[in-house]
């Protein structure tokens, strides 16, 4: 294993690993693409932090919530809809 | 049948209900924002572009099918506004897409690391910090190119299938997977040099 895992670690350098991490967190590589990378991070003191970064930042975009409407816009919203179905649906309202 | 998290809200609003029409106004207003702001030059544009979507929205929702779910055809409405938009302020947008990806200097001649990321990975376990970054990289992603910032944010703020993404911004998955490793690179770079690495 540690031969396999040092042969293929030469196989591939950290730079080629580190252009292949989104790739691989899409799972876009082929079986033997994704061997190869494993097997580097395997014995990559690095490019597992790398990894994990990548990870974070993924993780981390999915926590930002985006701002409420404030009053002033909530009611332009509001006219704007209330003019759409004045216009669209006129025999609509009861 | 597509499974759409909207379509309780869109049938809602079509039917007359105004609150769900300012729900779904509410919950795309910042990412509408974030896409009409990599063609157009300011907020007060972006702010009028995603307005002016609105109304492409329930002009054309007696048209919309479910053919894509409701967010798909909403952004490429406000994608499509706000190149009319850019296109009326005569700005030659989009720029040319930069390479943020990592330096090459990071790496040596071998392309083995030369300056390892600094590690910063365990911080964020901290929910203060983490908010904190979070913060940072909502700032960084409105300074990425345009289809790096669409991509980025579409899958990661907005997660969203990359199926999703392809089809709002009519690109190949492979194309979808550049822009996404670029603008994930970078922000992983900012967030980085916040902790005092190498940027």
């Amino acid at each position: 294993m540690i031969r396999l895992a040092a042969w293929s670690r030469r196989g591939l350098t950290c730079r080629q690993a580190v252009e292949l991490v989104t790739d691989y967190l899409e799972g876009a590589l082929t079986g033997p693409q994704r061997r190869r990378f494993e097997a580097h991070l395997a014995g990559c003191p690095h490019c597992p932090e790398y990894l994990a970064q990548m990870r974070a930042v993924v993780a981390l975009s999915g926590t930002i919530t985006p701002d409420d409407l404030s009053p002033h816009m909530r009611s332009e919203f509001i006219s704007l809809y209330r003019r759409w179905r004045a216009d669209e649906a006129p025999g609509d309202q009861a | 049948m597509l499974e759409d998290p909207d379509a309780e809200f869109v049938n809602r609003f079509r039917a007359g209900d105004e609150d769900a029409f300012v729900v779904l106004a509410g919950k795309y207003r910042a990412v509408m924002l974030s896409l009409a702001l990599g063609y157009v030059p300011s907020m007060a544009v972006a702010e009028e572009v995603v307005q002016d979507a609105w109304v492409g929205v329930l002009r054309g929702i007696g048209k919309f099918e479910h053919r894509s779910t409701f967010r798909t055809w909403l952004f490429r409405i406000v994608i499509n506004r706000a190149v009319s938009a850019a296109a009326r302020e005569r700005r030659s947008v989009p720029m040319h897409d930069l390479e943020p990806a990592d330096g090459r200097s990071r790496f040596d001649a071998a392309g083995n690391w030369d300056v390892p990321p600094e590690p910063w990975v365990n911080q964020v376990e901290d929910r203060v910090t983490a908010a904190k970054v979070a913060a940072r990289i909502m700032a960084a992603i409105g300074e990425l190119p345009p289809r790096q910032r669409e991509v980025v944010t579409l899958r990661d703020v907005q997660c969203m299938s990359s199926e999703e993404v392809c089809s709002a911004l009519d690109i190949s998955q492979a194309n979808q997977r550049v822009l996404l490793h670029r603008g994930r690179s970078w922000l992983r770079q900012v967030v980085e040099s916040e902790f005092g690495g190498t940027r």
